[in-house]
């Protein structure tokens, strides 16, 4: 199907949804690696109006990636709640943003919805939201999991700590997780990216963390960030595994270049399911995405990298995840130039996710040879946790020392929560106090070489 | 109120940074970052910063080189400049027509190694590594016998533009040696990319890589070291990539150095 909008005497002309969706994404260098961007800002502004006219139910005529060749379109065709869908089915895509911000879009409305609502459909109407509106109608969506402790409550922020080490030697982990939640932080995941992919080196960081959790009694999960597959093994050999880590994208090949598919991300979550480490809740997936990863695989399709983006949270949604965290600035400057069009993008990201029913969270973050710096991740975490973002990533000074590349620190998480009041998971914050590590204002306690945690590692005050 | 200076809470495990160049135990005035570490970061950052964006300076590493003993030659990407660059992988990964032109009318002598060093993400890398390591390495090829052809020193380079090199000189080896992405503590870490049979087009996965070569991290005889162990299996199998397992030493960490050098492919 063609779509065409005027204006004045010029006539722009679309060839098919898929690129009218491209040429309506506000710009991003990896859409014009992909050639896909719009020539000109007027462009791309009649491209933008055109979508307005475009009714939602399109999307469900028109898969930019054929049925037949792509598992993703087929999951996001065949699992598509008609129902849910009702109330909005007679909308446009700009009439959908008009009713998105008014107050007939209430917290449970929008609830009630994302099961009907397509990637296709959030990633249409993320393109004609200004900063603003993306932050509004996030802060309605509520999305709220657990396992060993209550995430995406209202009025509450939770952190990952990150605490990797360039040869994931277990003193210099211990450390950074002694750090981390000395500073309050690991409500979300204590999550390793590892060095190594040896079974057995993730197994031992696996136990590590897991001593340490049932040591001092945590109430939070940890994670190990290898492959898929090394985790069902691993589960299948008995290690102690919370969560089950794995990277996903929008379409199968590109799924395929990160060696999982539906029915392998289905074993594992299975396998997870069937150990019950959960207490408070059964939410046992933890994924990760971001904006150019099917371009970089080339399976982009000649689908936008935004689009293409949120249809990976289709994914994420059939395995009910604990956490699904866009590492917004990781990629590089091919595909996310500067700090304007991360901010965007992280914003985007967040917005659909939680249109979607999704837990999303943000690794806020940026790479040296990106036009980034610290302030602009200031700016995008200031604009999130008022969006009402589930979770952000803790690194000590923000410096990953593993991965090269500058994320949010314990610090910043603390600056938010003072900012804007947010609390910590329930069952985390009362842990923390109970500990001395926190007031009952969830501010920190100065602390002394007497503080019990400090016993996780000898000669550590 | 004399001469108080305000409170910064201390954080009492300040030895455990023994165990990780992590950012740990910093301290925090309120919840924030204590002025020392912030401006500590700052530094830290535009060290990285510059070595992305401080132009390489060919002709004084062409000097240096030349005056070593090997024969340099200057070439140039498809990308005209830095913000090209960093926008268009594509165009790093080929020679502009005029380099390609001159690499190509020069008389060409068989050689079994061609190297080309490329600024990639850190000029810096390459100003204080690349030719530090190539002396370290001269006596290994020597002595197993390898005909060593120019050095090309090539601007605003990604690693694969050393397969259109390598198709205009035939060598049966060609390694680049390259500015990889810097990190806040290591901004001048250099890789080296081993392809055997190079030509335009060739896989990431026909590759083999040795990151992190800089005094702080793999430092050159040792580098020098893997870096022959490697083009000696290569010749011998007639093949890099994922075909040739690095057993060089028993090290586990070369996974973790691998993972350092992805933004500069």
């Amino acid at each position: 199907m063609t779509f065409t909008h005027a204006v004045g005497a010029r006539a722009y002309r679309f060839a098919d949804l898929k690129t009218l969706l491209a040429k309506a994404t506000p710009l991003r260098s990896g859409d014009c690696l992909a050639g896909l961007a719009a020539e000109t800002t007027e462009e791309r502004v009649a491209a933008k109006m055109a979508l307005a006219a475009v009714p939602l139910k399109a999307f469900l005529q028109e898969a930019l990636i054929p049925y037949e060749v792509d598992e993703v379109t087929r999951l996001i065709i065949d699992s598509h709640d008609a129902a849910a869908f009702a109330p909005i089915s007679h909308l446009t895509v700009g009439d959908f943003r008009d009713w998105l911000l008014s107050d007939a879009a209430s917290t449970g409305v929008l609830t009630r919805i994302a099961p009907g609502i397509t990637p296709e459909m959030a990633a249409a109407v993320s393109k004609l939201m200004r900063n603003q509106d993306l932050i509004l109608v996030a802060a309605k969506c509520r999305v709220v999991t657990a396992f060993r402790n209550t995430l995406g409550l209202p009025g509450r922020l939770a952190v990952r700590l990150q605490p990797n080490h360039p040869t994931d030697d277990p003193h210099g982990i211990a450390a950074a997780m002694l750090d981390g939640l000395l500073y309050g932080a690991g409500d979300a995941v204590i999550g390793i990216n590892p060095a190594s992919d040896s079974l057995a080196a993730i197994h031992d960081l696996l136990v590590l963390m897991d001593e340490v959790r049932e040591r001092f009694a945590i109430p939070t999960q940890t994670c190990v960030l290898t492959h898929v597959t090394n985790t069902t093994e691993l589960i299948r050999r008995g290690a102690p595994v919370d969560l089950v880590f794995q990277s996903i994208a929008g379409t199968e090949a590109a799924n395929a270049g990160f060696g999982v598919s539906l029915a392998v991300l289905q074993e594992a979550h299975e396998a997870a399911l069937s150990l019950q480490r959960g207490t408070v809740g059964s939410n046992v997936m933890y994924f990760e995405t971001g904006q150019g990863s099917a371009l970089s695989a080339g399976a982009h399709h000649g689908v936008d990298q935004q689009t293409c983006e949120v249809r990976a949270y289709a994914v994420a949604r059939r395995f009910s995840p604990l956490l699904i965290n866009t590492v917004v600035g990781f990629i590089g400057p091919e595909y996310l130039y500067d700090g304007k069009q991360i901010i965007r993008a992280g914003l985007e990201d967040h917005f659909c996710g939680k249109l979607l029913g999704l837990p999303m969270g943000c690794d806020i973050c940026y790479t040296n040879h990106a036009e980034a710096d610290q302030d602009d991740m200031d700016n995008l975490l200031t604009l999130l946790a008022a969006a009402g973002i589930n979770f952000i990533i803790g690194v000590p000074g923000a410096d990953d020392i593993m991965l090269n590349y500058q994320s949010t620190s314990f610090h910043d998480a603390l600056y938010v929560r003072q900012l804007l009041g947010l609390q910590r998971a329930p069952e985390f914050e009362a842990w923390l106090e109970a500990m001395r590590i926190t007031g009952l204002n969830g501010r920190l306690l100065e602390q002394t070489a007497q503080q019990p945690l400090l016993a996780m590692m000898p000669g550590a005050a | 109120m004399d001469e108080e200076k305000p409170a910064l809470t201390p954080d009492p495990w300040a030895e455990l940074s023994r165990h990780t160049a992590a950012r740990i135990a910093l301290g925090r005035c309120g919840g924030s970052l204590p002025t020392a570490e912030t401006l500590g970061f700052a530094l830290a950052h535009a060290q990285a910063r510059d070595a992305v964006h401080t132009p390489l300076d060919v002709g004084a590493l062409s000097d240096a080189l030349e005056e070593a003993g090997f024969v340099a030659l200057p070439a140039h990407s498809r990308a005209h400049d830095r913000t090209e660059y960093l926008q268009r992988p594509d165009f790093g990964r080929r020679l502009d027509p005029a380099s390609r032109n001159a690499l190509a009318d020069l008389p060409k002598m068989p050689c079994d190694i061609l190297f080309t060093i490329g600024d990639g993400l850190s000029s810096r890398a390459i100003e204080r590594n690349a030719l530090p390591l190539l002396i370290e390495l001269r006596p290994y090829l020597e002595t197993s016998g390898w005909r060593i052809g120019p050095v090309v020193v090539a601007k605003q380079a990604r690693v694969a533009l050393a397969d259109e090199v390598g198709e205009l000189f035939k060598p049966t080896i060609v390694v680049m040696l390259i500015g990889e992405r810097p990190g806040l503590s290591s901004p001048d870490s250099m890789g080296i990319y081993i392809t055997h049979g190079p030509r335009v087009g060739r896989m990431d996965s026909e590759r083999n890589c040795i990151s992190n070569v800089r005094p702080e991290g793999l430092d050159y005889p040792a580098a020098a070291r893997k870096l022959a162990w490697l083009l000696d299996a290569s010749r011998r199998l007639g093949l890099t990539g994922v075909g040739l397992k690095d057993e060089s030493d028993g090290s586990a960490l070369a996974a973790a150095e691998s993972r350092l050098a992805i933004a500069v492919e």
